[in-house]
């Protein structure tokens, strides 16, 4: 088992003969994810990496029983791809494109949330079960399959931590990296059930920054309600207020969402919060130790 | 995240309707004695200097003037001033309000909840983070719904209004959630909201509209916003580039990875000065500006960690000593590279050939970088 994606996943790429689009579906099936079609209107009929390309979602479905999106399309038409996957009865959509206004994120948001499907993203690397699936951008090569669960706002920086978790010689159960954007549809407190059932994760890492309250929501359910052990970095200690630090959600405003309240009711809840991102991986190693000897 | 001034708030509160004092704005003191000479802006009148920065009040950036001589010193007094760093070149005139109350209405973002809320308080005409939370009421508001009469009625209560003022507040609250949705507002909010007779006036407009949705909003792209003029060049140019107070220039790429890079800087004694995202590109001239752009903010040391996936070490590694070649070698400056994923050997070949050394580990980079700044490392 793994969180979201496993071997049944079927990629639809929606903005598939884009640059992005086409090198990060060529990465994908590097990675064994099964991606089955590609979507851009008005392209059906061509392939792109011997991935088939329809004119709608809904041909893509019918045609590949395709079961998972991950959407390119730019910022500006983010909305309609999601409606239109949502529509076509597609319940996981990863949306890697960046700069999607809030309020368009918000209609997105509510519509898939009451027709039951999630979404990931906007502005997020994506999701990665390393032996089974990847729908998104993570570098492939950062992965091991291992025990570890990752969830994160950010992209970069969670390959660096991945990294440095696969160099120390664990393995990654999921990775989740959730976006950047002060909107997002699926928040740590979302993912963090996923990760309690999950069979194949034995620690949680997870990696935030400044700016909201996801890390405070977060941490006030781990102390409720999540028995694996976590270790979590946050980002932006140095971070002045009223800036936002290029992610649009990652700012420190009236004094709310700085790192220091983040950190404080993560430890409070139990958490182990590394002070520099290259502890994380010794940090891991060191739980995952004492938990085995129990 | 443009911010408008007030007097630009308050133009769009007018195109929705959103009820305003009588007023003008003025560049200059012989403008302003203008408007009032005219019967433009009545008199008594209240003069406010046009700056983003708060706590107007207090600054002497608000002044009040019965006569045109008095409205004429006001104006030059205010216009004088550079109020929190920033240059006073607008002021805005406006009939004087005998005000009975001030009362709190805003609409923004909640995150956490994933909806617009409604945020109401009788406290108005102080800072809303200084009010008590029981005083201050918080509606979600469902972003297909819309604002629903219900909520207006709540917020009147709220706000102990009744009567005219409460149809007053029917008709204020539409206009300004229309100005939140429609304009792709982050913030819209009235403090204070003045109650004057049975009426309501907005004495004040706080306005944050956000930077995404510029594609539907071309008509704030020119806005000056509170940005330095190097990160106006650097917005232009889609870099994301914030300057802060130290003298350690930052290129990171991923917002995260260049924000924990300026974490452990400041661990080691370090002082941050420019914050420069690269995000994913892989285009080297992309990266020779950036580059180019940080050689301006005038470091003392760069500090270059790159972890490669869709970005290419060897990318960023040609963009940067093509850069290197392009800065006069006085104004050139030490830098420190970390760079490591994707296509990292290569990129560390393309360095060495330019007598730069990748240091691999980020600790040993960042005490390097803290060092050639004489800061303690």
């Amino acid at each position: 088992m793994s969180v979201l994606v496993d071997h049944q996943t079927r990629v639809v790429v929606q903005g598939i003969t884009g640059h992005q689009g086409t090198t990060h579906t060529r990465q994908m099936k590097e990675f064994g994810t099964q991606v089955v079609a590609g979507v851009t209107p008005g392209k059906a009929g061509a392939t792109v990496e011997g991935v088939p390309v329809f004119d709608s979602v809904r041909d893509a479905v019918e045609r590949t029983g395709a079961n998972a999106s991950c959407i390119f399309v730019p910022a500006p038409g983010a909305k309609d791809a999601l409606i239109e996957a949502v529509d076509a009865g597609i319940r996981l959509c990863t949306i890697v494109t960046e700069h999607v206004p809030f309020h368009d994120m918000l209609v997105m948001y509510h519509y898939a949330k009451s027709r039951g499907a999630r979404i990931i993203g906007p502005n997020c690397p994506g999701i990665a079960a390393p032996g089974k699936a990847k729908v998104g951008i993570i570098p492939n090569v950062v992965f091991r399959p291992g025990r570890v669960g990752v969830i994160s706002r950010s992209g970069t920086l969670t390959y660096e931590i991945v990294n440095g978790i696969t160099e120390h010689g664990l393995g990654e159960s999921t990775c989740i990296g959730l976006g950047g954007d002060p909107v997002v549809g699926t928040t740590f407190l979302d993912a963090l059930p996923m990760f309690e059932t999950d069979h194949d994760t034995d620690l949680l890492v997870m990696v935030g920054e400044i700016g909201g309250t996801a890390e405070e929501d977060a941490a006030e359910y781990i102390g409720k309600h999540f028995s694996k052990p976590v270790v979590a970095y946050i980002a932006g200690r140095a971070a002045p207020e009223g800036k936002r630090m290029g992610h649009a959600g990652a700012i420190i405003s009236r004094g709310k969402g700085t790192a220091a309240t983040k950190v404080a009711a993560l430890e409070a809840a139990g958490v182990t919060v590394a002070r520099f991102p290259y502890d994380v991986a010794e940090l891991v190693a060191a739980k995952l130790a004492k938990a085995s000897q129990r | 995240m443009v911010k408008l001034a007030e007097w630009r708030g308050k133009q769009l509160f007018r195109k929705y309707d959103v009820p305003l004092p009588r007023g003008a704005v003025a560049r200059s003191a012989d403008e302003a004695a203008g408007l009032v000479g005219s019967g433009k802006v009545p008199l008594p009148c209240v003069i406010k200097a046009q700056v983003l920065a708060g706590g107007r009040g207090k600054g002497g950036a608000v002044k009040f003037a019965s006569t045109p001589e008095e409205v004429r010193t006001a104006a030059s007094s205010i216009l004088g001033l550079e109020f929190k760093g920033e240059k006073v070149r607008e002021i805005l005139l406006e009939e004087k309000l005998p005000i009975a109350r001030e009362l709190y209405v805003s609409f923004t973002l909640d995150r956490a909840a994933r909806d617009p809320i409604l945020i109401a308080s009788a406290r108005g005409g102080v800072e809303i983070e200084s009010v008590d939370d029981r005083e201050i009421d918080r509606q979600l508001i469902d972003p297909f719904a819309g604002l629903t009469g219900y909520e207006k009625r709540r917020a009147a209560k709220v706000l102990g209004i009744t009567g005219n003022a409460a149809k007053s507040l029917d008709r204020l609250l539409d206009a300004l959630w229309k100005v939140f949705a429609l304009e792709d507002a982050e913030l819209v909010e009235i403090n204070p909201l003045a109650v004057v007779g049975d009426r309501l006036v907005a004495l004040d407009a706080k306005v944050i509209i956000e930077d995404d949705a510029s594609f539907r909003h071309p008509e704030y792209a020119e806005i000056r916003d509170d940005r330095t003029p190097l990160e106006e060049i650097a917005r232009e140019k889609q870099i994301a580039f914030v300057q802060l107070d130290g003298n350690i220039g930052v290129i990171a790429n991923g917002a995260g990875l260049t924000m924990a890079t300026l974490d452990v800087l400041k661990e080691f004694g370090g002082n941050p000065g420019v914050f420069l995202d690269l995000g994913g590109t892989d285009d080297p001239a992309k990266v020779a500006e950036a580059f180019l752009l940080m050689a301006q903010a005038k470091p003392k040391a760069v500090f270059l960690n790159i972890f490669g996936g869709v970005t290419k070490c060897d990318t960023v590694a040609r963009g940067l000593v093509e850069a290197m070649g392009q800065v006069p070698p006085h104004e050139r400056f030490p830098l420190v590279a970390r760079i490591r994923g994707n296509h990292e050997t290569e990129g560390i070949a393309i360095l060495r050939a330019a007598g730069i050394t990748s240091v691999p580990s980020l600790k040993e980079s960042a005490q390097a970088v803290v060092a050639a700044t004489g800061g303690r490392a």
